[in-house]
């Protein structure tokens, strides 16, 4: 269905790209990306990308397979960092830091912005060194009664805590698959981060821890900012304010999550929701 | 399904999957041929394998076992005051000056009275070993007050009276043949009716060093140079090829250079053990001045032939961790090194053990590098410290198996079984060990 208002078909090589669609700014931004380019080695996976993450907001990055928005997850955190052949220009600020400054330590970094993988990742450790990974080696707790303490509160609010409490010393590996996640969410929460970004955190997980998942973010989008990858239209619908379309490597749309699906205003944005491709 | 032909009769048509089945059906036996053919290699393989080392041991423990006996012969001396304290004073100098072996020969002569003729008698007094006399002496020095008392001591006999003792002297050859003569065989019969000859552990193959006598030689020395040599091959390649495998493989760039250091590591691991052992004399032994024979030089040359292996085992057990664990931890927040130390290396210590087992087995047994570093000398002593000559136990069963006397015959085999247990031993240490560090994930 054609909306005469809708900008002209780009090609799908985006050779008529003319700017990203839509408010890239936020009110109270926690993250400002500006003009972010990713190469892996020849191949220019991000294009150009600004884009703000305001604070305590769900921001849902969407798009195509290989449209490279993990790749743009990923470099929010340095993640990429530990790729040898990536490279990664531009500039994102962190409170008013640019994260890739080249005097920027990348460790406090990590702890300021957290990350939960795709595959539940627990270390073959018991649960409590899990949890009390974090505040270990980052030197949070004074002592082993507050260390308790951090770990009771971050698996708390995982709302893994009733399920786990009496098994603490069991290994992390021998929960299931959700439980796993939900692990690695109150590993990634023990260091007190600002910024927790998910990529595609339920694709391997059933329906119903998904759907527990997908609370667990609602809850804790009141302490945290929260940037999640997901495949899935309907998770961005249920669990995001703010939607981000990616397609090739570049940022074809941002908006509200309600605006950008009943009613996207790019034919890409548009042609993918309707499930022309992806 | 069937249809009627042209008699009006119904014939049974094949549908496909009952075409399918029937196919699958004839192929089936020859199939199960095969899976049966190809176990029945594997059972012959490891049948054969196991067969040639029953073989291999059966062959060293039967020629081995008698080396832990000693004959020893029961002598009554008479601790003739006159020949031991000629001036009536026990002094230390004068305990130890004695003539102890006037006073074994003269219980000897007792023993066979009627032996006078002087020929007849050394061949009588050539039973003992030379060591008689220092274990008479110590006996004496132990406990002086026996001096003019008559005692009962037990001597070790020659290697050749040993070998008659235990069976091992052909006595249908000919007289020309052999090393024992018919007189003395008569001799030796009425000894063992009397009771005098008799079997007794072999102490002295666990105490002493290398010796001319086979009855006196023991693997001792071998025994504490291996072990010195292995202290420091363990100290200086464990640590330092764990260490270059982790820099190797989560550190290093990956670029030309360290592509032509991983193919120049390969390469070291296959390079002729002997190789290491003239890198060993020149430089160490030369230029450093390093004592000749030292388990100090010993230990290092060895150390440079079990890096590469312990490199390689390392890194391949690096890279068997798998990258979601290094992930987390980056996400975390961990630095380099607290990602490696905390996560990566405790997942890849089975592996970097089994690299440990192969170089530390390798370096037990070698001896190429170690004859050219000096370690063929014969050394009496057993070594005290790291730089005290000394030998190990492959160059010492070498050294045995290349002796003309019969007795090291039997003391080479039980050297190679002491070697065996040497090595069984080591490497349930590092399989227990590596158990123990077995995590899974």
């Amino acid at each position: 269905m054609q909306n005469p208002e809708k900008l002209s078909l780009a090609s799908l090589a985006g050779r008529d790209f003319t700017g990203t669609v839509g408010d890239i700014y936020a009110q109270d931004s926690r993250l400002q990306c500006r003009d972010v380019d990713v190469f892996y080695g020849d191949k220019h996976a991000i294009q150009g990308v600004s884009l703000d993450i305001g604070r305590n907001e769900v921001i849902a990055l969407i798009g195509p397979s290989g449209c490279g928005k993990s790749t743009f997850l990923r470099c929010l955190n340095r993640m990429n960092d530990t790729i040898p052949a990536c490279r990664v220009t531009g500039e994102i600020m962190l409170d008013g830091h640019d994260i890739y400054a080249p005097n920027m330590d990348v460790v406090p970094l990590r702890a300021q912005v957290g990350m939960v993988f795709q595959k539940p990742n627990p270390f073959p450790k018991s649960i409590f060194d899990n949890v009390a990974y974090g505040p270990r080696i980052h030197g949070l707790a004074n002592g082993k009664v507050q260390l308790e303490e951090i770990v009771e509160t971050s698996l708390r609010r995982a709302g893994l805590w009733d399920e786990v409490k009496d098994y603490l010393l069991h290994p992390g590996t021998g929960l299931s698959g959700g439980q796993q996640q939900r692990l690695c969410i109150a590993r990634t929460i023990a260091v007190d981060p600002e910024v927790i970004l998910m990529d595609e955190p339920c694709s391997a997980l059933d329906p119903i821890a998904t759907a527990k998942i997908e609370q667990l973010i609602d809850e804790l989008r009141g302490d945290y900012t929260i940037a999640i990858v997901t495949h899935s239209m309907q998770q961005a619908a249920r669990v995001s304010q703010r939607t981000a379309y990616f397609h090739l490597g570049r940022l074809i749309e941002v908006g509200e999550t309600a605006q950008v699906f009943t009613n996207p205003r790019h034919q890409l944005t548009e042609d993918y929701i309707t499930g022309r491709f992806g | 399904m069937s249809r009627n032909n042209i008699m009006g009769e119904a014939a049974a048509v094949e549908s496909g999957s009952e075409r399918t089945r029937r196919l699958v059906h004839q192929g089936l036996a020859r199939r199960r041929a095969a899976e049966l053919r190809f176990r029945a290699y594997g059972i012959a393989s490891i049948s054969i394998g196991m067969l040639f080392l029953v073989i291999l041991f059966s062959s060293i423990v039967s020629n081995g076992y008698t080396a832990f006996i000693q004959t020893e012969l029961r002598l009554d001396v008479a601790l003739d005051e006159s020949i031991i304290i000629p001036d009536g004073k026990v002094s230390a100098e004068a305990l130890a000056e004695a003539d102890y072996s006037a006073l074994l020969k003269q219980s000897l002569a007792e023993l066979f009275p009627d032996v006078t003729d002087r020929q007849e008698k050394r061949s009588l007094y050539g039973f003992l070993s030379t060591s008689a006399v220092h274990i008479l002496q110590e006996t004496v020095e132990h406990d002086p007050s026996l001096i003019g008392q008559r005692i009962s001591i037990k001597v070790p006999v020659k290697d050749d009276v040993d070998l008659f003792f235990k069976g091992r002297v052909d006595k249908a050859a000919a007289e020309e043949d052999r090393k024992l003569k018919d007189n003395q065989i008569v001799w030796l019969d009425t000894l063992k009716k009397d009771g005098r000859l008799t079997a007794g552990f072999n102490r002295a193959f666990f105490s002493s060093g290398d010796s001319r006598e086979p009855e006196q030689a023991g693997i001792w020395g071998a025994v504490v140079g291996s072990a010195l040599v292995l202290v420091i091959t363990l100290a200086l390649s464990l640590p330092l090829g764990m260490a270059t495998a982790i820099y190797l493989e989560e550190f290093a760039p990956k670029n030309r250079w360290t592509d032509l250091i991983e193919v120049n590591i390969n390469n070291l691991a296959a390079v002729p053990s002997i190789v290491f052992g003239l890198l060993g004399l020149a430089v160490f032994i030369n230029f450093f001045g390093v004592p000749r024979s030292s388990p100090l030089v010993g230990g290092v040359v060895l150390a440079l032939m079990t890096l590469p292996v312990i490199i390689i085992a390392g890194r391949s057990a690096l890279q068997s961790v798998p990258p979601s664990i290094r992930e987390a931890a980056w996400g975390m927040g961990a630095s380099g090194l607290q990602t490696v130390f905390h996560h990566v290396f405790p997942l890849a210590i089975p592996g970097m053990m089994t690299g440990a087992i192969i170089g530390m087995s390798r370096a037990l047994g070698e001896s190429a590098p170690l004859l050219m570093i000096g370690m063929v000398a014969f050394i009496v002593d057993i070594p005290k410290d790291f730089l005290d000559p000394s030998t190990v136990l492959p160059v010492q069963i070498y050294l045995w198996a290349d002796s003309p006397e019969r007795g090291f015959v039997e003391r080479t085999s039980a050297a190679i079984m002491v070697l065996l247990t040497f090595l069984v031993l080591m490497n349930g240490t590092a399989v227990y060990l590596r158990r123990r560090f077995e995590r899974r994930w």
